[in-house]
């Protein structure tokens, strides 16, 4: 593939580490800020990101042109506005931001500087994991920097437009990401998510518009300004449009991250990128973006990884990173761990989210160990019926809770009544 | 008014309100936790879930949380649809995981709003089998219980706490199921309105510690409707009584004053009514020792002295109406005194004058809440009027109003609308001597002398109004505050203007009384609100009488045979050299007081009065709203309401026209008819005679028990209860009870499924709104005098180099007179110190000196705040020294620490 | 470093009123500052939690309820060193338990505790966005990944000088 074909990651890996300023430009960076400020209106940067058709790639792919459209146009120079980039990636098994943030922060940077842009905010905020500590050095390095050159600052490129960027470490919480929640920590609160309305757009950060975006789209608007909506359309193979960064983990042979053509087949991701299973192992299911999404059972393999493809399947496309379940590791082990961390990561302010969760994870935790009894499935069930939809709790945390416990309560039902009757885990927990 | 259809049926609904609040006001029940009708909605415990359905071919419905869902006209939802039961369910369910289930030996049981929505939802078997996670609990102080260990984590409290009462010190900890509600360590609860919380949680988290230390289910008590007396706002009140002894005071809800919050004063301030020193029986000195006598004896001596010559009756700003109103007839209108010792008197009476003749709405607390723009002037409201200072605070809520309705978001979505006004400007303006609680929300504060600030105040009116007097002699600073408050002010729609008497300054009073009418000249729709000091000042300032000055004056020439005080502390009211040449001048001393006071030890004839919660009686509050309290406790022989003793002593002492009323409604018609501007009390309340369905209304809750069962090692048989003349209600469970019933004839709230406070949906017209039965009590101020500028400046206030100017710093807890009494607040009164802005040569911050404060010579330690003007000394009122309640110079004599 | 100092030092409080003065709010900067608070002493004591709660304009209960919610905040010592061992799913399947259960042989405590030499705490960690690299784990402000029983309990004694 050429560097064109995957434009994400085309700087990323190189021997010497991220690129400076320098190199960044002459690798083709720059070009984009330089497009888009001096010779492009926001709103005709606006149009251009709508018509390429870039949807969000932080798991719920809102389009991202149209997200923008919602922020208020309004005397621009009199409004505080936001900018924010949602790098707290802490999603099980998912890793694309991480490599995003660490091989090419400038990427990020002209992408946000563009993001501005087009919404005509003057802070960018970078919203980091707090575990992320060689991203944190190398985003404040690029940042100080891109500062220094001018890219960063008042007036960039003469333009008149001012943009500067701040990045907060996190305090470390999953809900974090939610990018209400997001909002509320940036404000030095406990990271509870807010109703909507005001949706951030209208009403974010202090109240002021704000947009979220995650790395990975950010991170493609360099791109798609610099080469137009018609050719980033055209990298998707499927319906969607761009690249995507996949990924494999589990007992696959080269577990990794890729970029390729938005729509890639499973299959083609599973066997040919990462190498197939390892010998003595083989495929059972497999969660196709990340923990809260809905398993997929080793026969749906042959999905587009798009988003209509595997929603069509029973899933969701979420970060596009899957987690692969093999057959010597115990499903209802892998469960329990799932809903461990979602229990945990509760943010503790709706009912049946911090109750309920705890509840399923103890449920799983005593069928796993040989004590559970007939009708804990049926308690399963209910959680998984009556927190599943949206709108029954705060935020979309415990419906993604409820997505692999859902799935998988029907995909490994023998396996739930086999512990249960042989009150003992018929695998051990890990082969 | 929109139209909802909630389970076929067709039901009125606001458009400005969310489902829940339209189902339970048609009735319905619908259980919820974290909405509540003054905080508003977050959507956190999801027990209000209904069924809401796009429209009638819609036959799937989505789960919504009503709370959360505005109405619309033609919404359709089902309360009763299976899935949405089956969730109400769950909901209660996941609460009780770790609850844990010790509703018998816990004091909300009973009134328990989480017994009463598991009821409801019918959850009544538990699944979960897996450990109950445990908490420490905290000592919260004096007033409230900590029992983390049920908490359902629906956090009210938190938002009451912080976000509407503005305390710091409680925060939710932890996350997901590991939550704490508590404070960062042990110790008082430090907001003004910690007592709500008993009220706030919908479970035993917090609960009322002096009650629970005399615990009894609220089935088990007798409820009457009262007003607090603690100060001049008069908050609407429950008295819970058993056994003869007051237990509890719970929140009376009054849609314009106090609405569903109390002050702390007035929650734990009834603890006086049970102290062991009260005089429970008439005494008489002998041989300089007073000894008990009975009522009859008393009568003959009260008899004896009045023939040595004229009787004066001094009266008193914390009794009812009707008990001064005695007192005046008793000793003629010539010879009544109002108990307050000038200047307090001349500008007690002041306040009706100006409040009439300024072009202003005096306003309730409730109306005050809707300002957008407010004056402090002068006065520490949060303070001298705590509940006030809360309505002051809740002016910010409404600063975010205009940005929730630009992004077109419900006011009642709080946490949402709190945030769109993170950058709203605050509506507080606050120009006082010392600092505030209401200083960290205030847009702009400025500290001054009083003279100063009426000053400042003077030349506000002139910027919004040039035929107002101008402030001669301005500082350059002072003349641009000047202009931007008077800029703001008369930018506002609604401007508010606040003073009072803290510093028993006309000029502040005048100032703002100019303020006022300027903005209403300006076009502005501008209220006035002074605060005056005691439960009762407003109703003697229009009943009237004679300074105590005139009352040293008679004594002095001789004019007084018998000097007969009522409910009155004269050592707080006059210095210790006044007094006893009052005392000395005055053959005869009859005192009638509930407590035992100083001067009450210095009586010939003491007469024991009933307290509050033994008596019925009128207050008018800080804004002439009179207000009725009615007995919780059938007052035991031979203690009676002064108006009673007052009324036998004229029978007694043979008076022209003595009286010969026999019940409360008796006295009120007579004060109706002799003191005009009083006349309308005698509608803050029907009279004894009211009946509901030809009943009287009972004051005790229908499944009351151990009526007998308390008494049972004397007699197991019930006892005929005594039914009081004075009120409309029975002494039992037997009587009428509806929620139609008058606001101010309210003993408890309960209906039936909903046994807690929560219950009071029921009682409301709408949500927030007025009662159903008519709110209790009546204005008798409305403005109707000419107005004119006020043009009495005062000189600049300069600091003397050898003297500083003593200003009362009344204290929340420690100053009002009865409420001290209450162990529970005595706990929280810290001991007096004297502030000072400057710290004169050779004194430190810590340091002991002594000074003469009226009359007396005290210690007190220095604690330096540079925030106070300069020549501005601050020190709590009565507390050092007794009679300290007005501004004085002082100077200060040397070091005291060896 | 696990025992804190009465106060913080100037130069700390500085920093931390620079950040506040940085933000829209000073509150804003609440996990910013703990964290150079705990950058320098390894945790939050409560003194040092008042007195950053004090330059934050916020109440103690305030801060602390912020403090108490995120999980990279310490509020009890923890050892010179942390290490923080994923725990969630891909190094679950990839056989963290076993690593986790030979670092608590090797280190003599469970998960949430610290060496009683104060060298090591062992943490439980989310995800580290390591999973390729499977099981996973933060060692101060390093990762290492593809760590099995061996490799970690070799790190583990690295950190405690002299090994025991
Ligand atoms: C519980 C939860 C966690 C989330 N975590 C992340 C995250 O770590 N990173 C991210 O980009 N989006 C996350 N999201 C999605 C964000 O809310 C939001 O949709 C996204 O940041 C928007 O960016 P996009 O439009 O570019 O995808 C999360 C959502 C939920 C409900
Ligand atoms: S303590 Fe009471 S009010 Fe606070 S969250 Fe718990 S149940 Fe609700
Ligand atoms: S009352 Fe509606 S969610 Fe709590």
């Amino acid at each position: 593939m050429t560097a064109s074909e995957r434009p994400l990651t085309a700087m990323i890996g190189l021997p010497d580490g991220p690129p400076d300023c320098a190199a960044y430009g002459r690798a083709g960076g720059w070009q984009a800020v330089r497009r888009a400020l001096r010779d492009m209106t926001p709103d005709a940067v606006i149009d251009l990101v709508t018509a390429s058709k870039l949807r969000g790639r932080g798991g719920a792919g809102f389009g991202t042109g149209q997200k923008w459209s919602f922020v208020p146009k309004d005397p621009a120079a009199t409004r505080r506005k936001y900018l924010i980039a949602n790098a707290d990636e802490m999603e099980p098994g998912t890793f694309k931001d991480r490599l995003l943030l660490e091989g090419n922060p400038l990427q990020l940077i002209e992408g946000m500087i563009v993001a501005g842009y087009a919404i005509q905010a003057g802070h960018g905020v970078i919203f980091l994991r707090g575990e992320y500590h060689l991203a944190l050095d190398r985003l404040n390095q690029a940042i100080a920097e891109a500062h220094e050159v001018g890219w960063l600052g008042d007036n960039i490129l003469g333009s008149g437009f001012g943009f500067e960027i701040h990045v907060h470490a996190s305090g470390g919480r999953y809900i974090c990401g939610e990018e209400t929640a997001l909002l509320t920590a940036l404000e030095g609160r406990r990271a509870q998510p807010r109703s909507k309305p005001p949706f951030p757009q209208v009403g974010g950060l202090w109240g002021a518009p704000s947009v979220v975006n995650n790395v990975e789209t950010l991170c493609n608007l360099p791109h798609i300004v610099t080469n137009g909506a018609d050719w980033f359309r055209a990298l998707g193979i499927g319906p969607d449009s761009g690249t995507k960064i996949y990924g494999v983990s589990g007992r696959v042979r080269r577990p990794g991250a890729w970029e390729l053509p938005m729509g890639t087949p499973l299959r083609e991701i599973v066997e040919h990128h990462a190498g197939g299973l390892r010998d003595g192992y083989r495929l059972r299911a497999l969660l196709p973006g990340g923990a809260s999404t809905a398993f997929l059972d080793a026969g749906q393999i042959d999905v587009a990884m798009e988003y209509g493809a595997v929603e069509k399947a029973g899933s969701r496309l979420g970060t596009g990173l899957a987690i692969l379940l093999d057959d010597r590791t115990c499903p209802v082990g892998m469960l329990h761990n799932l809903e461990h961390f979602f229990a945990q990561e509760s943010c503790g302010w709706c009912t049946p989210c911090r109750d309920g969760l705890p509840w399923v994870e103890r449920l799983l935790q005593a069928i796993e160990s040989g004590t559970g009894q007939p009708d804990d499935l049926d308690r399963l069930h209910d959680h998984a019926r009556l927190l599943g939809p949206m709108g029954r709790t705060f935020c979309a945390h415990a419906p993604g809770a409820m997505a692999p416990l859902a799935s998988g309560l029907n995909l490994f039902r023998e396996d739930f009544e086999a512990h249960i009757r042989q009150r003992r885990c018929p695998l051990h927990a890990t082969a | 008014m929109a139209t909802i259809l909630i389970d076929g049926r067709a039901c009125p609904a606001r458009t400005d309100e969310n489902l829940l609040q339209a189902c339970l006001e048609a009735g319905a029940d619908l259980p919820y936790f974290c909405w509540h009708p003054e905080l508003g909605s977050v959507g956190a415990c999801r027990q209000c879930a209904v069924k809401q359905f796009s429209g009638p071919d819609d036959k799937t419905g989505r789960i919504v949380m009503a709370c959360m869902t505005p109405v619309t006209d033609g919404a359709i939802l089902s309360i009763d649809d299976p899935l949405a039961r089956e969730f109400r369910a769950g909901v209660v369910e996941w609460l009780m995981i770790n609850h844990p289930h010790d509703c018998p030996v816990c004091p909300e049981g009973g009134e328990c709003h989480l017994q009463d929505m598991t009821v409801m939802t019918g959850h009544a078997r538990r699944r979960y089998r897996f450990a109950k996670r445990t908490h420490r609990n905290q000592d919260l102080g004096p007033f409230i219980n900590h029992e983390m260990n049920r908490c359902i984590g629906c956090y009210r409290c938190v938002r009451f706490y912080r976000d509407y009462a503005g305390g710091e010190d409680l925060a939710a900890f932890g996350a997901h199921d590991d939550l704490y509600f508590g404070r960062y360590e042990d110790g008082a609860l430090e907001n003004a309105f910690s007592g709500n919380l008993a009220e706030i949680c919908p479970t035993g988290v917090f609960t009322d510690k002096p009650f629970s230390a005399v615990y009894s289910r609220k089935w088990d008590m007798r409820g009457a409707p009262s007003v607090c007396a603690h100060c001049a706002v008069g908050c609407n009140t429950i008295v819970n009584a058993r056994q003869g002894s007051v237990r509890r005071v719970l929140n009376r809800y009054h849609d314009a004053v106090n609405r569903y919050v109390l002050c702390d004063r007035g929650r734990f301030g009834h603890g006086f009514t049970t102290m062991s020193t009260r005089p429970r029986a008439p005494t008489m000195r002998q041989d300089g020792l007073p000894v008990p006598v009975s009522i009859a004896t008393a009568l003959d001596r009260f008899a004896a002295m009045a023939a040595d010559g004229p009787v004066v009756g001094i009266g008193s700003t914390r009794a009812s109406l009707e008990a001064n109103f005695a007192l005046r007839a008793l000793a003629g209108p010539a010879r009544f005194s109002t108990g307050l010792a000038q200047p307090e008197h001349d500008l007690t009476l002041l306040v009706p004058a100006l409040l009439r003749a300024t072009p202003a709405r005096n306003p309730s607390l409730h109306d005050m809440e809707a300002a957008d723009a407010v004056l402090v002037l002068g006065e520490d409201v949060c303070v001298t009027a705590p509940r006030l200072g809360l309505a002051l605070r809740q002016t910010l809520r409404r600063a975010a109003y205009p940005a929730a309705d630009a992004a077109k978001v419900p006011r009642w979505m709080d946490a949402a609308v709190r945030m769109l006004g993170t950058d709203a400007p605050s509506p507080l303006l606050v120009l006082t001597p010392a600092p505030t609680d209401l200083d960290p929300i205030a847009a702009t504060t400025h500290r001054a002398a009083p003279d100063d600030l009426a000053r400042l105040g003077f030349a506000i009116a002139h910027r919004i109004d040039g035929t107002a007097p101008d402030a001669p002699d301005l500082s350059e600073p002072e003349t641009r505050l000047a202009g931007s408050i008077a800029a703001t002010l008369r930018a506002a729609r609604r401007p508010l203007v606040v003073t009072g008497l803290h510093h028993a300054s006309a000029a502040l009073l005048h100032a703002a009384a100019n303020i006022a009418a300027a903005l209403h000249a300006a076009g502005t729709d501008p209220a006035l609100s002074l605060v005056v000091p005691d439960g009762n000042s407003m109703g003697m300032a229009l009943m009237g009488g004679l300074p105590l000055d005139a009352v040293r004056a008679m004594a002095r020439e001789g004019e007084i045979g018998t000097l007969v005080v009522m409910e009155n502390d004269l050592t707080r009211r006059l210095d210790a050299a006044a007094l006893d040449d009052l005392l000395s001048a005055v053959p005869h001393l009859v005192v009638i007081d509930h407590i035992a006071t100083p001067l009450a030890h210095r009586a010939d004839l003491l007469l024991p009065a009933t307290a509050f919660a033994e008596s019925g009686g009128t207050l008018v509050n800080t804004e002439g709203r009179a207000q009725r309290f009615l007995p919780a406790l059938a007052a035991e022989l031979p203690l009676q309401e002064s108006w009673r003793w007052l009324q036998q002593c004229a029978q007694a002492a043979g008076t022209a026209n003595a009286p010969d009323w026999t019940d409360l409604d008796q006295v009120i018609a007579a004060m109706a008819r002799e003191v005009p501007a009083l006349a309308g009390a005698a509608d803050a309340a029907p009279n004894a005679d009211y009946r509901l369905d030809g009943r009287r209304l009972r004051s005790e809750p229908s499944r009351i028990s151990g009526r007998t069962a308390v008494r049972a090692n004397i007699s197991v048989h019930d006892r005929p209860l005594p039914q009081s003349p004075d009120t409309p209600f029975s002494p039992s469970m037997e009587g009428a009870y509806a929620t139609a019933m008058p606001g101010a004839l309210i003993p408890f709230y309960q209906v039936p499924g909903w046994n807690s406070v929560q219950s009071l949906n029921r009682f409301q017209q709408e949500i927030g709104g007025p009662m159903r039965g008519g709110d209790a009590g009546t204005r008798l101020l409305d403005h109707d005098r000419p107005h004119d500028w006020h043009r009495d400046i005062p000189a600049p206030f300069t600091p003397a180099p050898d003297a500083f100017l003593l200003l009362p710093a009344p204290r929340l807890f420690g100053t009002e007179e009865l409420s001290t009494l209450s162990p529970p607040i005595a706990a929280r009164a810290t001991p007096a110190t004297l502030r000072l802005g400057t710290l004169p040569p050779g004194l430190q911050d810590g340091d002991t000196v002594r000074f003469t404060l009226a009359g007396e010579r005290i210690a007190l330690p220095i604690r330096h705040d540079p925030t106070l003007p300069p020549g501005i000394a601050l020190c709590p009122p009565h507390m050092a020294a007794r009679a300290f309640a007005t501004p004085v110079r002082i100077r200060l004599h040397g070091n005291d620490t060896p | 470093m696990s025992t804190a100092d009465p106060t913080l030092p100037p130069e700390l409080r500085d920093r931390i009123t620079g950040l506040a003065r940085a933000e829209h709010r000073p509150r804003a900067a609440a996990i910013s500052a703990l964290t150079l608070v705990q950058d320098q002493f390894g945790w939050v004591s409560d003194p040092h939690l008042a007195e950053t709660a004090s330059l934050l304009g916020m109440s103690p209960a305030d801060l602390d309820g912020i403090a108490t919610y995120f999980n990279l905040i310490f509020r009890r010592p923890v050892g010179r060193h942390v290490i923080m061992l994923c725990d969630s799913v891909s190094c679950w399947i990839m056989g963290r338990d076993a690593v986790c259960a030979r670092l608590q042989a090797r280190l003599g405590i469970r998960p949430g505790e610290t060496t009683p030499d104060g060298a090591v705490t062992l943490l439980p960690i989310v995800c580290l966005g390591h999973c390729d690299h499977a099981p996973a784990m933060l060692v101060d402000r390093t990762l290492h990944g593809d760590l099995d029983a061996e490799t970690a309990e070799r790190l583990a004694d690295t950190l405690r000088t002299p090994a025991p």
